[in-house]
Protein backbone atom coordinates (compact mmCIF):
# COMPACT_ATOMS: atom_id res chain seq x y z
CA UNK A 1 0.00 0.00 0.00
CA UNK A 2 1.14 3.60 -0.98
CA UNK A 3 1.97 5.97 1.72
CA UNK A 4 0.77 9.52 0.99
CA UNK A 5 3.54 11.79 -0.41
CA UNK A 6 3.45 14.02 2.96
CA UNK A 7 3.33 11.50 5.22
CA UNK A 8 6.38 9.57 4.12
CA UNK A 9 7.87 13.29 3.62
CA UNK A 10 6.78 14.00 7.33
CA UNK A 11 8.06 10.29 8.35
CA UNK A 12 11.69 10.65 6.70
CA UNK A 13 11.99 14.38 8.52
CA UNK A 14 10.95 12.67 11.88
CA UNK A 15 13.78 9.93 11.38
CA UNK A 16 16.13 12.48 11.06
CA UNK A 17 15.18 14.68 13.44
CA UNK A 18 15.43 11.73 15.83
CA UNK A 19 18.82 10.77 14.83
CA UNK A 20 20.08 14.23 15.34
CA UNK A 21 18.30 14.89 18.83
CA UNK A 22 19.90 11.68 20.42
CA UNK A 23 23.48 12.70 18.83
CA UNK A 24 23.42 16.65 17.85
CA UNK A 25 26.41 15.92 15.84
CA UNK A 26 25.22 17.72 12.71
CA UNK A 27 24.45 21.03 14.27
CA UNK A 28 27.52 20.61 17.23
CA UNK A 29 30.23 20.39 13.96
CA UNK A 30 28.35 22.26 11.18
CA UNK A 31 27.75 25.21 13.57
CA UNK A 32 31.36 25.25 14.88
CA UNK A 33 33.00 24.88 11.28
CA UNK A 34 30.44 27.92 10.52
CA UNK A 35 32.34 30.19 13.66
CA UNK A 36 35.80 28.67 12.36
CA UNK A 37 35.05 30.38 8.68
CA UNK A 38 33.68 33.78 10.47
CA UNK A 39 36.41 34.19 12.31
CA UNK A 40 38.67 33.25 9.70
CA UNK A 41 37.57 35.93 7.69
CA UNK A 42 37.88 38.46 10.60
CA UNK A 43 41.25 37.98 10.44
CA UNK A 44 41.01 38.35 6.49
CA UNK A 45 38.66 41.52 6.20
CA UNK A 46 39.17 43.83 9.49
CA UNK A 47 41.83 46.36 8.88
CA UNK A 48 43.79 47.27 12.10
CA UNK A 49 42.04 49.65 13.50
CA UNK A 50 39.13 47.22 14.36
CA UNK A 51 36.94 48.09 11.60
CA UNK A 52 35.82 45.42 9.57
CA UNK A 53 35.35 46.23 5.39
CA UNK A 54 32.35 47.77 4.19
CA UNK A 55 29.95 45.29 3.24
CA UNK A 56 31.69 42.59 4.28
CA UNK A 57 29.37 40.81 6.57
CA UNK A 58 26.98 39.74 3.90
CA UNK A 59 29.54 37.72 2.08
CA UNK A 60 31.07 36.50 5.28
CA UNK A 61 27.77 35.35 6.09
CA UNK A 62 26.60 33.51 3.02
CA UNK A 63 30.13 31.89 2.85
CA UNK A 64 29.72 30.49 6.16
CA UNK A 65 26.15 29.30 5.09
CA UNK A 66 27.09 27.49 2.35
CA UNK A 67 30.93 26.08 3.66
CA UNK A 68 28.72 25.03 6.53
CA UNK A 69 25.90 23.68 4.31
CA UNK A 70 27.82 21.37 2.27
CA UNK A 71 29.55 19.83 5.66
CA UNK A 72 26.07 19.11 6.77
CA UNK A 73 25.55 17.81 3.48
CA UNK A 74 28.14 15.34 3.27
CA UNK A 75 27.37 13.97 7.25
CA UNK A 76 23.15 13.39 6.73
CA UNK A 77 24.24 11.11 3.96
CA UNK A 78 27.25 9.60 5.23
CA UNK A 79 25.08 8.38 8.14
CA UNK A 80 22.82 6.79 5.72
CA UNK A 81 25.83 5.27 4.00
CA UNK A 82 27.02 3.66 7.41
CA UNK A 83 23.84 1.98 8.17
CA UNK A 84 23.26 1.16 5.05
CA UNK A 85 19.97 2.53 5.36
CA UNK A 86 19.76 5.06 2.37
CA UNK A 87 18.92 1.45 0.37
CA UNK A 88 16.42 0.43 2.58
CA UNK A 89 14.82 3.51 2.58
CA UNK A 90 14.73 3.26 -1.09
CA UNK A 91 12.84 0.16 -0.89
CA UNK A 92 10.05 1.21 1.20
CA UNK A 93 6.82 1.38 -0.33
CA UNK A 94 7.03 4.72 -0.38
CA UNK A 95 7.33 7.51 -3.80
CA UNK A 96 11.25 8.57 -4.31
CA UNK A 97 9.34 12.12 -4.41
CA UNK A 98 8.68 12.04 -0.86
CA UNK A 99 11.54 10.73 -0.01
CA UNK A 100 14.00 13.49 -1.09
CA UNK A 101 11.21 16.45 0.31
CA UNK A 102 11.53 14.10 3.59
CA UNK A 103 15.79 14.47 2.98
CA UNK A 104 15.25 18.34 2.01
CA UNK A 105 13.18 19.22 4.77
CA UNK A 106 15.49 17.71 7.51
CA UNK A 107 18.44 19.37 5.52
CA UNK A 108 17.03 22.47 5.54
CA UNK A 109 16.20 22.58 9.65
CA UNK A 110 19.33 21.63 10.19
CA UNK A 111 20.87 24.86 8.27
CA UNK A 112 18.51 26.91 9.16
CA UNK A 113 19.28 25.98 12.97
CA UNK A 114 23.31 27.14 12.22
CA UNK A 115 21.72 30.62 10.36
CA UNK A 116 20.01 31.26 13.68
CA UNK A 117 22.99 31.60 15.89
CA UNK A 118 25.25 32.77 12.77
CA UNK A 119 23.50 35.86 11.36
CA UNK A 120 23.53 37.69 15.07
CA UNK A 121 26.71 36.95 15.61
CA UNK A 122 28.08 38.50 12.19
CA UNK A 123 25.64 40.98 12.72
CA UNK A 124 27.13 41.66 16.48
CA UNK A 125 31.14 41.21 15.37
CA UNK A 126 31.05 43.25 11.79
CA UNK A 127 28.92 45.99 13.50
CA UNK A 128 26.31 45.16 10.19
CA UNK A 129 22.48 46.05 10.73
CA UNK A 130 21.54 42.97 9.61
CA UNK A 131 18.41 43.37 11.57
CA UNK A 132 17.25 46.87 10.37
CA UNK A 133 15.16 44.47 7.76
CA UNK A 134 14.52 41.15 9.75
CA UNK A 135 11.64 40.26 7.33
CA UNK A 136 13.47 41.11 4.24
CA UNK A 137 16.81 39.21 5.83
CA UNK A 138 14.54 36.65 6.84
CA UNK A 139 13.34 36.01 3.20
CA UNK A 140 16.74 36.22 1.84
CA UNK A 141 17.77 33.65 3.98
CA UNK A 142 15.33 31.21 4.03
CA UNK A 143 14.90 30.87 0.29
CA UNK A 144 18.62 31.21 -0.46
CA UNK A 145 18.61 28.05 1.85
CA UNK A 146 15.88 25.91 0.48
CA UNK A 147 17.89 26.62 -3.27
CA UNK A 148 21.48 25.47 -1.65
CA UNK A 149 19.86 22.45 0.00
CA UNK A 150 17.43 21.55 -2.80
CA UNK A 151 20.78 21.29 -5.32
CA UNK A 152 22.54 19.85 -2.40
CA UNK A 153 20.71 17.21 -1.50
CA UNK A 154 19.86 15.72 -4.64
CA UNK A 155 23.63 15.64 -5.27
CA UNK A 156 24.59 14.38 -1.73
CA UNK A 157 22.13 11.48 -2.46
CA UNK A 158 23.70 10.70 -5.39
CA UNK A 159 27.16 10.84 -4.45
CA UNK A 160 26.71 7.77 -1.99
CA UNK A 161 27.03 5.61 -4.23
CA UNK A 162 30.46 7.18 -5.73
CA UNK A 163 34.14 6.24 -3.90
CA UNK A 164 35.14 10.05 -4.73
CA UNK A 165 32.00 11.47 -2.47
CA UNK A 166 34.03 14.11 -0.53
CA UNK A 167 35.67 15.79 -3.39
CA UNK A 168 33.05 15.40 -5.57
CA UNK A 169 30.35 17.15 -3.79
CA UNK A 170 31.57 20.36 -3.29
CA UNK A 171 32.86 20.19 -7.09
CA UNK A 172 29.63 19.81 -8.21
CA UNK A 173 27.45 22.18 -5.57
CA UNK A 174 29.20 25.18 -5.67
CA UNK A 175 29.20 26.06 -9.63
CA UNK A 176 25.74 25.11 -10.23
CA UNK A 177 24.24 27.07 -6.63
CA UNK A 178 26.76 29.96 -7.53
CA UNK A 179 23.72 31.65 -9.08
CA UNK A 180 21.93 31.50 -5.61
CA UNK A 181 24.46 33.00 -3.32
CA UNK A 182 24.87 35.37 -5.57
CA UNK A 183 21.65 36.65 -5.04
CA UNK A 184 22.05 35.93 -1.42
CA UNK A 185 24.67 37.99 -1.41
CA UNK A 186 23.91 41.06 -3.12
CA UNK A 187 20.44 41.02 -1.66
CA UNK A 188 21.79 40.75 1.98
CA UNK A 189 24.73 43.21 0.58
CA UNK A 190 22.08 45.96 -0.31
CA UNK A 191 20.08 45.86 3.30
CA UNK A 192 23.33 46.42 5.05
CA UNK A 193 23.66 49.52 2.45
CA UNK A 194 23.51 53.33 3.78
CA UNK A 195 20.54 53.80 3.47
CA UNK A 196 19.39 50.31 3.07
CA UNK A 197 18.29 50.05 -0.60
CA UNK A 198 15.37 47.69 -0.15
CA UNK A 199 13.87 47.51 -4.35
CA UNK A 200 17.46 45.80 -4.90
CA UNK A 201 16.87 43.16 -1.94
CA UNK A 202 13.38 42.69 -3.00
CA UNK A 203 14.58 42.22 -7.08
CA UNK A 204 17.30 39.18 -5.70
CA UNK A 205 14.42 37.81 -3.47
CA UNK A 206 12.24 37.73 -6.58
CA UNK A 207 15.42 36.29 -8.36
CA UNK A 208 15.77 33.79 -5.52
CA UNK A 209 12.12 32.59 -5.61
CA UNK A 210 12.72 31.99 -9.66
CA UNK A 211 15.78 29.71 -8.48
CA UNK A 212 13.95 27.66 -5.63
CA UNK A 213 10.84 26.96 -8.00
CA UNK A 214 13.13 25.83 -11.03
CA UNK A 215 16.07 23.84 -8.60
CA UNK A 216 13.26 21.83 -6.52
CA UNK A 217 11.36 20.93 -9.30
CA UNK A 218 14.01 19.88 -11.33
CA UNK A 219 15.29 17.64 -8.36
CA UNK A 220 12.17 16.40 -7.77
CA UNK A 221 11.44 15.11 -11.10
CA UNK A 222 14.81 13.96 -11.55
CA UNK A 223 14.81 12.32 -8.12
CA UNK A 224 13.40 8.69 -9.28
CA UNK A 225 15.51 8.21 -12.37
CA UNK A 226 19.11 9.26 -10.51
CA UNK A 227 18.07 6.61 -7.23
CA UNK A 228 17.60 3.97 -9.48
CA UNK A 229 20.64 1.70 -10.01
CA UNK B 1 22.66 10.11 -42.87
CA UNK B 2 24.26 12.08 -40.47
CA UNK B 3 27.54 10.66 -42.29
CA UNK B 4 26.35 11.62 -45.89
CA UNK B 5 25.64 15.22 -44.32
CA UNK B 6 28.74 15.32 -42.94
CA UNK B 7 31.12 16.50 -46.20
CA UNK B 8 28.63 18.81 -47.91
CA UNK B 9 28.28 20.38 -44.58
CA UNK B 10 32.37 21.02 -43.30
CA UNK B 11 32.34 22.24 -46.85
CA UNK B 12 29.83 25.18 -46.42
CA UNK B 13 31.02 25.53 -43.06
CA UNK B 14 34.54 26.03 -44.61
CA UNK B 15 33.92 28.62 -46.69
CA UNK B 16 31.73 30.38 -44.28
CA UNK B 17 34.77 30.80 -42.07
CA UNK B 18 37.05 31.77 -44.97
CA UNK B 19 34.52 34.57 -45.80
CA UNK B 20 34.01 36.01 -42.73
CA UNK B 21 37.15 37.97 -41.88
CA UNK B 22 36.91 39.35 -45.51
CA UNK B 23 32.90 40.68 -44.55
CA UNK B 24 34.19 41.67 -41.07
CA UNK B 25 36.72 43.79 -42.90
CA UNK B 26 34.44 45.10 -45.24
CA UNK B 27 31.29 46.26 -42.84
CA UNK B 28 31.66 49.80 -41.75
CA UNK B 29 33.51 50.78 -38.34
CA UNK B 30 30.88 51.11 -35.54
CA UNK B 31 30.66 54.38 -34.42
CA UNK B 32 31.84 54.83 -31.03
CA UNK B 33 34.28 51.58 -30.29
CA UNK B 34 35.54 51.43 -34.33
CA UNK B 35 37.52 49.18 -34.69
CA UNK B 36 37.66 47.10 -31.15
CA UNK B 37 33.82 46.47 -31.94
CA UNK B 38 35.04 43.61 -34.83
CA UNK B 39 35.53 41.14 -32.19
CA UNK B 40 31.47 41.23 -31.76
CA UNK B 41 31.07 39.11 -34.78
CA UNK B 42 33.11 36.27 -33.23
CA UNK B 43 32.26 36.87 -29.47
CA UNK B 44 28.57 36.67 -30.35
CA UNK B 45 28.60 33.93 -32.65
CA UNK B 46 30.52 31.69 -30.19
CA UNK B 47 28.12 32.70 -27.46
CA UNK B 48 25.33 31.24 -29.72
CA UNK B 49 27.01 28.24 -30.71
CA UNK B 50 27.33 27.80 -26.68
CA UNK B 51 23.67 28.20 -26.40
CA UNK B 52 23.02 25.65 -29.08
CA UNK B 53 25.59 22.91 -27.31
CA UNK B 54 24.11 23.65 -23.97
CA UNK B 55 20.36 23.08 -25.21
CA UNK B 56 22.06 19.91 -26.57
CA UNK B 57 23.06 18.75 -23.63
CA UNK B 58 20.28 19.38 -21.28
CA UNK B 59 18.23 18.03 -23.54
CA UNK B 60 20.24 14.59 -24.01
CA UNK B 61 20.77 14.41 -20.53
CA UNK B 62 17.28 14.52 -19.80
CA UNK B 63 16.45 11.75 -22.42
CA UNK B 64 19.30 9.54 -20.78
CA UNK B 65 18.41 9.79 -17.48
CA UNK B 66 14.27 9.01 -18.33
CA UNK B 67 15.48 6.48 -21.45
CA UNK B 68 18.75 5.34 -20.61
CA UNK B 69 19.76 5.53 -24.20
CA UNK B 70 23.41 5.09 -25.03
CA UNK B 71 23.49 7.22 -28.03
CA UNK B 72 21.68 10.54 -25.68
CA UNK B 73 24.66 9.75 -23.60
CA UNK B 74 26.94 10.26 -26.29
CA UNK B 75 25.43 13.25 -27.51
CA UNK B 76 25.43 14.25 -23.52
CA UNK B 77 29.44 13.70 -23.39
CA UNK B 78 29.96 15.21 -27.07
CA UNK B 79 27.88 18.56 -26.56
CA UNK B 80 29.36 18.85 -22.14
CA UNK B 81 32.97 19.10 -24.12
CA UNK B 82 31.75 21.58 -26.70
CA UNK B 83 30.27 23.74 -24.01
CA UNK B 84 34.04 23.86 -22.51
CA UNK B 85 35.48 24.66 -25.52
CA UNK B 86 33.02 27.30 -26.69
CA UNK B 87 32.85 28.57 -23.44
CA UNK B 88 36.80 29.28 -22.76
CA UNK B 89 37.03 30.77 -26.31
CA UNK B 90 33.75 33.10 -25.35
CA UNK B 91 35.83 34.23 -22.08
CA UNK B 92 38.68 34.74 -23.83
CA UNK B 93 37.28 37.08 -26.72
CA UNK B 94 35.40 38.78 -24.09
CA UNK B 95 38.92 39.35 -22.46
CA UNK B 96 40.32 40.55 -25.33
CA UNK B 97 37.49 43.25 -26.03
CA UNK B 98 37.27 43.79 -22.52
CA UNK B 99 40.99 44.91 -22.45
CA UNK B 100 40.45 47.99 -25.19
CA UNK B 101 36.70 48.42 -24.06
CA UNK B 102 36.67 48.26 -20.40
CA UNK B 103 40.26 48.88 -19.82
CA UNK B 104 40.92 45.47 -17.86
CA UNK B 105 40.77 42.08 -18.75
CA UNK B 106 38.70 40.74 -16.08
CA UNK B 107 35.82 42.71 -14.87
CA UNK B 108 33.30 41.52 -11.93
CA UNK B 109 30.47 41.97 -14.04
CA UNK B 110 26.71 39.74 -13.87
CA UNK B 111 27.65 38.36 -17.22
CA UNK B 112 30.87 37.19 -16.99
CA UNK B 113 31.04 35.97 -13.83
CA UNK B 114 27.91 33.86 -14.33
CA UNK B 115 29.07 32.73 -17.56
CA UNK B 116 32.81 31.19 -16.33
CA UNK B 117 30.34 29.94 -13.12
CA UNK B 118 28.17 27.84 -16.15
CA UNK B 119 31.72 26.84 -18.01
CA UNK B 120 32.84 25.50 -14.30
CA UNK B 121 29.48 23.45 -14.61
CA UNK B 122 30.41 21.81 -17.31
CA UNK B 123 33.67 21.43 -16.06
CA UNK B 124 32.35 19.81 -13.56
CA UNK B 125 30.42 17.66 -15.81
CA UNK B 126 33.55 16.29 -17.42
CA UNK B 127 35.67 15.77 -14.33
CA UNK B 128 32.47 13.76 -12.75
CA UNK B 129 32.91 11.60 -15.41
CA UNK B 130 36.85 11.31 -15.69
CA UNK B 131 36.89 10.71 -11.53
CA UNK B 132 33.21 9.36 -10.83
CA UNK B 133 33.92 5.81 -10.97
CA UNK B 134 31.08 3.50 -12.05
CA UNK B 135 27.34 5.01 -12.57
CA UNK B 136 28.31 8.75 -13.11
CA UNK B 137 26.90 8.96 -15.90
CA UNK B 138 23.89 9.55 -14.26
CA UNK B 139 25.25 12.20 -11.80
CA UNK B 140 26.69 13.66 -14.48
CA UNK B 141 23.52 13.90 -16.41
CA UNK B 142 22.05 15.43 -13.50
CA UNK B 143 24.93 18.08 -13.80
CA UNK B 144 24.05 18.61 -17.57
CA UNK B 145 20.37 19.26 -16.52
CA UNK B 146 20.92 21.49 -14.00
CA UNK B 147 23.58 23.59 -15.83
CA UNK B 148 21.20 23.96 -18.76
CA UNK B 149 18.48 24.98 -16.21
CA UNK B 150 20.98 27.55 -15.16
CA UNK B 151 22.03 29.23 -18.59
CA UNK B 152 18.91 31.44 -19.37
CA UNK B 153 19.94 32.78 -15.71
CA UNK B 154 22.97 33.70 -17.06
CA UNK B 155 21.31 35.24 -20.60
CA UNK B 156 18.99 37.31 -18.56
CA UNK B 157 21.52 38.32 -15.78
CA UNK B 158 22.51 41.75 -17.65
CA UNK B 159 19.52 42.99 -17.47
CA UNK B 160 18.60 42.44 -13.62
CA UNK B 161 22.23 43.31 -12.58
CA UNK B 162 23.47 47.23 -12.92
CA UNK B 163 26.39 46.08 -14.97
CA UNK B 164 28.82 47.02 -17.50
CA UNK B 165 28.39 44.08 -19.66
CA UNK B 166 25.98 45.49 -22.81
CA UNK B 167 22.63 44.21 -22.23
CA UNK B 168 20.35 41.73 -24.08
CA UNK B 169 18.42 44.83 -25.89
CA UNK B 170 21.72 45.75 -27.90
CA UNK B 171 21.69 42.78 -29.55
CA UNK B 172 17.63 42.85 -30.51
CA UNK B 173 17.62 46.56 -32.03
CA UNK B 174 20.71 45.73 -33.69
CA UNK B 175 18.74 45.28 -36.91
CA UNK B 176 17.25 48.74 -37.02
CA UNK B 177 20.03 50.73 -36.18
CA UNK B 178 22.99 49.24 -37.86
CA UNK B 179 21.67 46.40 -40.65
CA UNK B 180 25.00 45.58 -41.81
CA UNK B 181 26.32 44.69 -39.03
CA UNK B 182 23.35 42.62 -38.17
CA UNK B 183 23.19 40.25 -41.40
CA UNK B 184 26.92 39.80 -40.28
CA UNK B 185 26.28 38.93 -37.11
CA UNK B 186 23.95 35.93 -38.09
CA UNK B 187 26.68 34.91 -40.58
CA UNK B 188 28.89 34.53 -38.39
CA UNK B 189 26.89 33.13 -35.69
CA UNK B 190 25.29 30.29 -38.56
CA UNK B 191 28.96 29.42 -39.04
CA UNK B 192 29.31 29.01 -35.37
CA UNK B 193 26.67 27.16 -34.66
CA UNK B 194 27.55 25.01 -38.21
CA UNK B 195 30.66 24.27 -36.57
CA UNK B 196 29.39 23.48 -33.09
CA UNK B 197 27.21 21.15 -34.95
CA UNK B 198 30.06 19.37 -36.80
CA UNK B 199 31.92 18.75 -33.78
CA UNK B 200 29.07 17.47 -32.21
CA UNK B 201 28.36 14.31 -34.99
CA UNK B 202 32.38 13.67 -34.95
CA UNK B 203 32.62 13.75 -31.22
CA UNK B 204 29.48 11.45 -30.70
CA UNK B 205 30.69 8.75 -33.74
CA UNK B 206 33.99 8.80 -32.11
CA UNK B 207 32.14 8.19 -28.50
CA UNK B 208 30.04 5.53 -30.53
CA UNK B 209 33.13 3.64 -31.80
CA UNK B 210 34.47 3.52 -28.31
CA UNK B 211 31.30 1.90 -26.63
CA UNK B 212 31.24 -0.31 -29.66
CA UNK B 213 35.00 -1.28 -29.23
CA UNK B 214 34.67 -1.58 -25.25
CA UNK B 215 31.19 -4.26 -25.72
CA UNK B 216 33.62 -6.17 -28.18
CA UNK B 217 36.72 -6.35 -25.64
CA UNK B 218 33.95 -7.76 -23.51
CA UNK B 219 33.06 -9.80 -25.87
CA UNK B 220 36.51 -11.19 -26.18
CA UNK B 221 37.04 -11.62 -22.92
CA UNK B 222 34.03 -13.72 -22.69
CA UNK B 223 34.76 -16.19 -24.70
Amino acid sequence: MEVGFFRVALLVLKKDLAIEAKSREIVYTTLFFAISCVMIFGFAFVMEEGVPVDGAAAGILWIAVAFSGTLALGRTFERERYGETLRALLLAPASRPAIYAGKLLGMILMMVATEVILTPLVAVLFHAPLFAHPWLLIALLGLGTVGFAAVGTLFAAMLVRTRTRDVLLPILLYPITIPVIIAGVRGTAALLQTPPEEPVATLWIGLLVAFDVVFTTLALWTFEPLMTE
Amino acid sequence: MMKKLFVPLALVTAAMFAYAPIAINRVPLESTMLLVQKIFYFHFATWMALTTVIAVCGAASLIYLFQGSKIADAYAVASAELVVVFGVFGLFSGSLWGRKAWGVWWQWDARVTMATMLVMVFLGYLMVRKYGGPGSEKLAAAMGIFGAATAPFVYKSVDWWRTIHPQTSVVRTLGEKFPAAWDLVLFCSTAFVLLAVLLLIARVRLEGMRNELDRMYLAAEDE
